[in-house]
């Protein structure tokens, strides 16, 4: 794959400028209090990419994104909260050396599957192999049996309901409602100061570029070629020869990598992790990011978990019965009127005025989308 | 874990427990039965399903207060007017929400999804704002206090019998709209072929809207339904909306009788291991083997044979 057939001169211009944005604008502009809160839209962002190549390129729609968020996020906070319940801060509980909740709910001993959890390797490689394993188990038993479109939807709704209710039943395990919190140290490091926090935005956006290059290479594969025409005609595609079911597994597993990736910067940056990110509602407004960035653009998916959770956070500050007003009306509009959302407006409405008034008529290279969605 | 009972006591647990799952299967049925109209013979997914439900409920709670307040000596008898009143009140703002919104859609099934969920979030919100976050509960008429006791052991609430009395009678009617009437028949028409209904000479259009409305007003009446025997908040619809899903799909999409069945064995399952383990580990339960069997069954329990 020669360098121009990976990246058009007019996508490199794209990915240049959320560079700039992520890496010098915001930086630039923010306090570190409010650079801290864009460190947590960019983790949303991980999980909207992911969603860009499953739902806008691939047709299928997960409604349980925030499942794999949470296993990527539980598997950080795990690492972070042995690492935080050493006998000599625990020493208080009756048994010392096991984190807080535990000792609440009357255990005594760390439970066996929470004890490879000492080792950061083991955390780090669980945080990508968790998810994964679950996306792969999910779409092995719905995609050969060529379950898609509504039913897979609500099949992940519900895997999102089931891993929330348990997560809260078994409080002694997992921490309950209230989660995974009180993290500190991240092999020592303090991961509470502001300096930390900053640091970590930095990791965020450079992780996040990371998964944007590999979704851009994706979808620039013949696999992603693949993926736009079985969205579009999935049985010609089958005719041709090919298992569609595999490219579906493969590209399932790929967007809940992403997200599990997500919710372990998710944890690190914010300091928690808590069911409230992993259920039906998390998992759904995490499709509205992408939907809002525009499905089919990996860098506008990026775009929308940024604004839609700048709006939330600005909105809900200043009128907190506006807000789910504002977020069901934007379901609604971009869904009506925007399908393609951001990215869709800017390629088909700015984007054009724009080389107009440039004058510049000699752009060889104009990839447009490719097409709008089958459904 | 039967070990600590012994046999008699086994029996009224498994009996009372059987009842608790008669009522939330009567729960369920009157939820899923708007469902499944909707989702079923349309194939649109409502997700703003339980807050047209609440609606119905809202709707109760003002004409209980209203009753209370002006005719206190008719106050017995409210409730049918109430459901009534739901079932127009839902069924009509299901009429417009079809034309606004849904029937723009219908070829882009994921994103009706999307849609009514904002809806939903828009209504939600619209409650909180008119009746508060809190939660509301109807006074229920005397009659319907109290319970029956059948055994020295077993004893059942009437308003639980009442619950199931009009899940029977609504099924029954769901049952003769879609079976009987000249509605239902143009229903499965369409369902089956859009286009020779339509060349037959069959409104589609009209029909549609019609049904998705039927579907809401029906989830009116569910909801009135169920202030008998709990509370209603502003977000209570939610809770319910992947379980309803699930015992439509479950039964197999297009099949009353299936979702009916579905209903029964999913209730029952949940409520008599609610006795045994803790209540959040009999709902997961339930959900992975309904969700397992659907992995292995996508079809649901009752697959009707179509050629597509």
């Amino acid at each position: 794959m020669s360098l121009t057939s990976f990246m058009s001169r007019k996508e490199l211009i794209g990915f240049l400028l959320l560079a700039a944005v992520i890496f010098l604008v915001l930086p630039a502009a923010l306090d570190s209090f409010r650079l801290n809160l864009f460190g947590k839209y960019l983790t949303y962002a991980f999980v909207a990419v992911g969603l860009a190549l499953c739902w806008g390129a691939g047709g299928i729609l997960s409604l349980g994104q925030g499942v794999f968020f949470g296993l990527g996020g539980y598997c950080m906070a795990m690492f972070l909260k042995l690492e935080a319940s050493t006998p000599e801060n625990t020493s208080i509980q009756s048994t010392p050396g096991i984190p807080d909740f535990m000792d609440w709910n009357q255990l005594t001993e760390l439970p066996s599957w929470w004890q490879p959890f000492y080792s950061l390797p083991f955390a780090l490689l669980a945080v990508v192999v968790v998810p994964v394993i679950f996306a792969f188990i999910i779409g092995f038993a719905m995609f050969t049996r060529r379950v898609g479109g509504v039913y897979f939807a609500i099949i992940t709704q519900a895997f999102a309901a089931i891993l929330t209710i348990l997560i809260i039943g078994q409080q002694g395990y997992t921490g309950g409602v209230n989660g995974i919190t009180d993290l500190r140290t991240l092999l020592g490091w303090d991961i509470r100061t502001d300096e930390a926090k900053t640091t970590l935005y930095f990791v965020n956006g450079v992780l996040l570029f990371a998964v944007l290059l590999v979704a851009q290479y994706v979808r620039k594969s013949k696999l992603g070629r693949l993926l736009i025409a079985m969205r579009d005609q999935e049985d010609r595609v089958r005719f041709s020869g090919y298992n569609v079911a595999n490219f579906k597994i493969f590209i399932f597993c790929l967007g809940a990598a992403f997200a599990g990736i997500g919710g372990a910067m998710f944890t690190l940056q914010v300091g928690f992790m808590s069911p409230t990110l992993v259920g039906i509602v998390p998992s759904i407004e995490m499709v509205i990011f992408c939907a809002v960035g525009g499905r089919l653009s990996i860098l506008g998916a990026v775009y929308g978990a940024l604004l839609v959770n700048w709006a939330k956070t600005t909105f809900s500050e200043a009128f907190p019965e506006l807000w789910l007003l504002g977020l069901g009306g934007l379901f609604i509009a971009v869904v009506m009127f925007f399908p393609n959302g951001l990215a869709g407006v800017w390629s088909e409405k700015i984007e054009p005025r724009l080389l107009g008034l440039i004058k510049k008529s000699k752009d060889s290279d104009a990839a447009t989308p490719a097409g709008a969605p089958a459904e | 874990m039967f070990a600590d009972y012994s046999w008699p006591e086994l029996g009224a647990i498994f009996a009372m427990q059987g009842f608790a799952g008669l009522i939330l299967f009567s729960v369920f049925v009157l939820m899923a039965l708007g469902l499944a109209i909707i989702f079923g013979q349309m194939g649109v997914i409502n997700m703003a399903h339980g807050e047209f439900m609440i609606l119905g409920a809202y709707v109760t709670y003002l004409v209980s207060n209203l009753f209370a307040d002006y005719m206190p000596a008719l106050f017995s008898g409210y409730f049918f007017l109430a459901m009534f009143l739901a079932f127009i009140a839902s069924g009509a703002l299901g009429l417009l929400v079809e034309w606004g919104l849904i029937r723009h859609l219908y070829k882009r099934p994921l994103d009706t999804l999307l849609a009514t969920w904002g809806l939903s979030l828009i209504l939600q919100q619209v409650y909180r704002s008119v009746f508060g976050a809190r939660e509301v509960g109807v006074s229920i008429p005397d009659w319907m206090m109290g319970s029956l006791p059948l055994t020295d052991l077993i004893e059942i609430p009437i308003n639980g019998i009442f619950v199931m009395i009009l899940a029977v009678g609504i099924s029954l009617a769901v049952y003769i709209m879609m079976f009987r009437s000249n509605w239902g028949k143009q229903v499965r028409a369409i369902n089956q072929n859009r286009v020779m209904a339509g060349a037959v000479g069959i409104n589609t259009e009209w029909t549609d809207r019609l049904t998705f409305g039927i579907g809401c007003g029906v989830a009116g009446v569910a909801g009135s339904a169920f202030t008998m025997i709990g509370s209603t908040g502003p977000t209570a619809g939610q809770l319910y909306i992947v379980d309803t899903f699930l015992v439509v799909v479950f039964g197999g999409a297009a099949s009353l009788l299936g979702t009916i069945a579905s209903a029964f064995s999913i209730s029952q399952a949940q409520s008599i291991m609610e006795f045994f383990l803790s209540g959040s580990m009999a709902k997961v339960l339930t959900l992975l083997v309904v969700v397992g069997i659907l992995m292995v069954r996508p079809q649901g329990l009752f697959a009707l044979k179509l050629r597509k």
